[in-house]
């Protein structure tokens, strides 16, 4: 029952020809796979009389041109990597959350109430307040189904989206009733949240904030968590074989309900960075709870996949993710496409991406046979 | 589970270089091509202002284009202005994340687009933060009463209790069984206005219409629209009126039960032209000519403006099609100008 | 108040709505129990509902010269083929490439999502209404009081759903296919010894849910007369979340799919006759979800999933 580490360094292993086969594969693979997908997104363009030269370079420009744009892919990308950090905790022990959007409305919620309750406390006080707070929401909302799926064995992805439709209604709620800004004409947000509140910018002069740090600190703790740590080599155990770990004595149900409460509070987490670092510093959810979320819960699961399901990949899968969602938002300006397209080549990249994971590892093992031949020493 | 996922990222990161490099490395082509609104060229440097050239205006609304209700409602109008004036228009629609549309905001304004039109109640959040780092950019911001006291920010609104009211006394007249439908998406901003002003209208013309009311709580969710437009025929009503871009859902059973429709925002007449028998529709560019007035004039700035059946900012398009009662018709004039006079109140503000 | 509900012809109305408001979520979630029932998950189900509706939308709208009945059948057709296609394409992702099935889905769904809302928004501009589906009232059931108001008064789609339950259910149970699905879900490795073919029957019950998952967003549009961007407004992810709650079984996504409708037009007939407004009226948006979780939590079966769901099959390894 050992566990794969994910950051094996046993790419010091093996004869330095497996070594070159196996790094050429690591670039090539995706390369081509990310290729072949802005190829598609360019005859999209091509077919929308757009220049697709012009529209990738808006995009690559937007995403890492400049100091500016650095920052704001980064901001972006922030809920993906906290999210995301949660889905590698849930998925290694065994439980698939989809709950992400929900679990950051919780957190979104819970983080804003704390906010406008006390709004005089001061900045260094209020802002981990409305950071643990977030936490705790999401958390809550994560449990929920957590303990559902451990004693009522109520199945986790049934839960989750369930959940997710709860959160936003209750949100769509709030935002007609208890949390309203005052005003002539009612706009579902709440009033602009006390300056106290608000995440401090990073010198730098960019709109970086706090944010970023924050999620990093959390991708490194669900690291030490996940691979550094008692609880984490259990909640591992759990998720790669329930029944062999409650022979074991483990306490499977209750490390069910711990990795989504975890899971959840990442989420709720990007809930209150969503809210206090944003540009308005207030709650808005009309036209739905995407408005704020940015679907983040879903996205963060494609950042969390392409990282490979460990904490610290996922910084770099959410920063060039988050890229990508910057970058479209810069693309449609260029070169004045509908906002679709920019969704339609998300969803290709994910197509490709994904698809070519596979025959990396394919053209590894072939590697790994190879290097196997040639000397007779170790295998993985 | 044997991938590496370092090396994934590692390629992932190198592939993205790769490309932005040979991307950075390719000038020229200076393409811009034309889009949904014609005529959207955009130059690349900003050296143009408000005197020199034609006046720069960007567009950042939550839905499509061409969704027949709000966000085609401006893009319309300033289409409709650029008939009079020569204007070098940019539209970033879908931006139903206010980040991203804080984004486009803060990009129009930083690319030197003399005009920032933020149409969406939901913008106000972040243009309240962005205004005051782009003095020299004029800010429109609506639906909204608002200007956060900023010398560059202008808001703009709708009465559209007005049209709601008129609609609603229509409706009251060609209802047959007395029961009149509503498809409201969530109860606030000019939906709630448009539907208090509809009760009203009805309420007026007879006090024993019954009207029923059904916020779906979705602006998008199609289907339930359609379930609701459903319910309200099958107890009773015969005239049913909504809001929204989910009203599609409604209309599209609305007709096929036989009953009458009333619209608002655009004109809804093409989304059932033997049924729909008026819409209240926007004229934004009523305002907008205002405001560029204004620009050009150097006095931008602070004002709210609003769009009523009297400054011809509302209108109501009535279509022959629907076969309705022309006499019923025929007496909405009267009501308009009662509106107009002030003789008639379409709400409680 | 709440005695205007309870009259004979508003619950008869509500319950039919409810049959209504089930038939997309009950096809897509037969296809997708087909398909998790031979080991593969697909979370795309919404995209897939998105191209079938816009695909038969599209066809519908412009004119076929095939008369009325030939022009529906077209549009039918052709969402049919949109979902084989995308059944294709989702069948060399997964058995070919291996792809994760979860992140997999997420790509089909973003791809259907901003796809037909391009092509509607280049193709089509304005929504206008087509010819939809009528209600067929069916001759001597139709006319059982009450009951043939509820259950046989629908459009040729709804009936279609329904008929589909049983017929599911016996060819997972008592046919070949069915038992070598059944096969590949559980033990695939066990299947190959015995000479199936794992892939090719993933791949039958892959194309077996994307056509219905296409056919269910052809039956929404044919609903109601329209498309619109994102027009299955999330159906696709409640439709994967109801396979659970029917325990795979297509009884049981019926069941699942009916209580999601019957509380959904419930709400919406609550709200209609003005019994809940205002704040409240928010909170009972939240209803269906909620009573979707309380009621599973209640009847809580203790059936696990196919066994080898989510897990690709390779023969080498």
């Amino acid at each position: 029952m050992t566990d794969v580490d994910h950051l094996s360094v046993d790419s010091a292993k093996g004869d330095p020809a497996h070594r070159i086969v196996r790094s050429l594969a690591g670039l090539t693979v995706p390369i081509g796979a990310v290729l072949a997908a802005l190829v598609v997104g360019a005859l999209m363009l091509w077919a929308l009389d757009a220049s697709p030269i012009e529209g990738y370079k808006a995009l690559f420009s937007g995403a890492f041109g400049g100091a500016d744009e650095l920052a704001d892919t980064a901001i972006k990308s922030m809920p993906l990597l906290l999210v995301g950090v949660g889905i590698c905790i849930a998925f290694r022990a065994g439980v698939i959350n989809i709950g992400g959007e929900g679990q950051i409305v919780a957190g979104a919620i819970l983080s804003t109430t704390v906010a406008l309750a006390l709004p005089d406390l001061p900045r260094a006080l209020l802002v981990p307040l409305v950071l643990i707070a977030g936490a705790v929401g999401g958390a809550i909302w994560g449990a929920i189904p957590g303990a559902l799926k451990a004693y009522a064995n109520v199945n986790e992805i049934l839960s989750t989206i369930m959940m997710n439709i709860v959160a936003a209604q209750f949100l769509s709620f709030l935002l007609q009733d208890l949390l309203i800004e005052e005003g002539a004409i009612r706009i579902q947000q709440t009033e602009r949240l006390s300056a106290n509140s608000h995440l401090p910018l990073l010198p730098g002069g960019t709109r970086l904030h706090i944010g970023v740090l924050i999620a990093i600190g959390v991708a490194v703790l669900g690291y030490l968590l996940l691979f550094r740590s008692a609880p984490g080599v259990r909640l591992r155990a759990v998720g790669h074989n329930p029944h062999a770990s409650r022979y074991a004595g483990m306490p499977v149900q209750r490390s069910i309900v711990q990795a989504l409460a975890l899971s959840g509070a990442c989420a709720g987490i990007a809930g209150a960075v969503l809210v206090f670092g944003s540009e308005s510093h207030r709650l808005i959810g009309e036209g739905g709870a995407a408005a704020f979320t940015q679907n983040a819960g879903f996205n963060g699961i494609v950042a969390a996949l392409f990282g490979g399901l460990h904490p610290l990949a996922t910084v770099p899968a959410s920063f060039l993710f988050g890229g990508l969602l910057k970058g479209g938002i810069d693309l449609q300006q260029a070169v004045q496409v509908p906002g679709a397209l920019v969704v339609a080549l998300n969803g290709i990249v994910v197509v490709f991406v994904v698809s070519s994971l596979k025959l990396q590892t394919r053209i590894r093992d072939w590697a790994a046979a190879l290097g196997q031949a040639r000397s007779d020493q170790h295998v993985e | 589970m044997k991938r590496n996922p370092i090396g994934v990222l590692l390629a992932l990161i190198a592939a993205l270089a790769l490309l932005a490099s040979a991307c950075g490395s390719d000038d020229g082509a200076d393409s811009a091509d034309e889009v949904d609104s014609g005529d959207t060229a955009e130059s690349t440097s900003a050296e143009s202002s408000a005197s020199a050239g034609p006046l720069r205006v960007g567009i950042v609304a939550p839905s499509a284009s061409n969704d027949l209700a709000f966000t085609q409602s401006i893009v319309d109008a300033v289409n409709a202005v650029a008939g009079d004036r020569e204007l070098d228009i940019a539209v970033t629609d879908g931006t139903f994340i206010v980040e991203d549309a804080a984004a486009a905001i803060r990009g129009y304004a930083a690319d030197g687009v003399d005009l920032v039109i933020a149409h969406g109640s939901q913008y106000g959040g972040p243009l309240q933060e962005i205004a005051p780092d782009f003095p020299d950019t004029a800010f429109a911001w609506g639906t909204a009463v608002d200007t956060f006291g900023l010398p560059n920010v202008a808001a703009y609104t709708v009465r559209a209790d007005q049209g709601g009211y008129v609609n609603g006394t229509l409706a009251a007249q060609l209802s047959e069984s007395g029961v009149l439908g509503v498809v409201g998406p969530i109860e606030v901003g000019d939906a709630k206005l448009y539907v208090d002003g509809f009760v009203a209208g009805a309420k007026a013309q007879d006090p024993n219409v019954t009207v029923n009311v059904n916020y779906i709580e979705s602006f998008s969710d199609v289907a339930l629209a359609s379930e609701a437009a459903t319910a309200h025929i099958q107890n009773g009503a015969d005239v049913l009126t909504g809001t929204a871009q989910m009203v599609v859902g409604a209309t599209g059973v609305a007709g096929p039960a036989g009953a009458l429709w009333f619209g608002t925002q655009s004109n809804q007449t093409p989304l059932g032209p033997d049924f729909v028998v008026a819409s209240q529709v926007y004229h934004w560019e009523v305002v907008l000519s205002e405001m560029m007035a204004e620009i050009d004039a150097g006095t931008f700035g602070g004002e709210v403006y609003t769009l009523t059946l009297e400054n011809g900012g509302l209108v109501i398009e009535f279509n022959d099609g629907a076969g309705a009662d022309s006499s019923v018709i025929d007496g909405a004039q009267a009501t308009i100008d009662g509106i107009i006079d002030g003789s008639i109140t379409t709400s409680d503000g | 108040m709440w005695s205007d509900f309870f009259t004979t012809s508003v619950i008869v109305a509500t319950l039919a709505s409810a049959v209504r408001f089930a038939t997309p979520f009950l096809l897509a979630a037969l296809g997708e129990a087909v398909g998790q029932r031979s080991g593969v998950l697909n979370l795309g189900v919404e995209g897939v509902m998105l191209c079938g509706a816009f695909t038969a939308y599209y066809v519908r709208l412009n004119p076929s010269g095939w008369g009325w009945a030939g022009g529906m059948a077209t549009a039918i057709l052709a969402a049919l083929a949109v979902g084989l296609c995308m059944g294709l394409l989702y069948a060399w992702m997964t058995l070919v490439m291996h792809a994760e099935q979860g992140i997999s889905g997420i790509g089909i769904f973003l791809f259907g999502l901003g796809a037909t809302d391009l092509l509607f928004q280049k193709q089509v501009g304005v929504p206008l209404p087509i010819s939809g589906l009528r209600p067929i009232r069916i001759p001597l059931l139709g006319d059982i009081p009450h009951v043939g108001d509820i259950l046989f008064n629908h459009n040729v789609l709804v009936y279609l759903a329904y008929v589909l339950v049983p017929v599911i259910t016996l060819m997972v149970n008592r046919t070949t296919f069915g038992l070598n699905i059944r096969a590949v879900g559980e033990t695939p490795e066990a299947a190959d010894t015995l000479g199936v073919n794992v892939n090719l029957i993933r791949l039958g019950a892959i194309l077996i849910g994307n056509a219905l998952a296409a056919l269910a967003g052809a039956a929404l549009v044919m609903n109601t007369n329209i498309f619109q961007q994102n027009l299955t407004a999330g159906q696709g992810f409640i439709a994967v979340a109801l396979v659970y709650f029917g325990a795979w079984r297509p009884g049981g996504v019926m069941a699942g799919a009916l209580l999601f409708g019957l509380v959904s037009s419930t709400v919406l007939q609550l709200k209609t006759l003005g019994i809940v407004s205002g704040a409240a009226s928010a909170l009972t948006a939240m209803a269906p979800a909620l009573l979707t979780i309380v009621v599973l939590v209640i009847v809580s079966r203790r059936i696990g999933q196919p066994s080898a769901l989510t897990r690709p099959f390779d023969r080498n390894a």
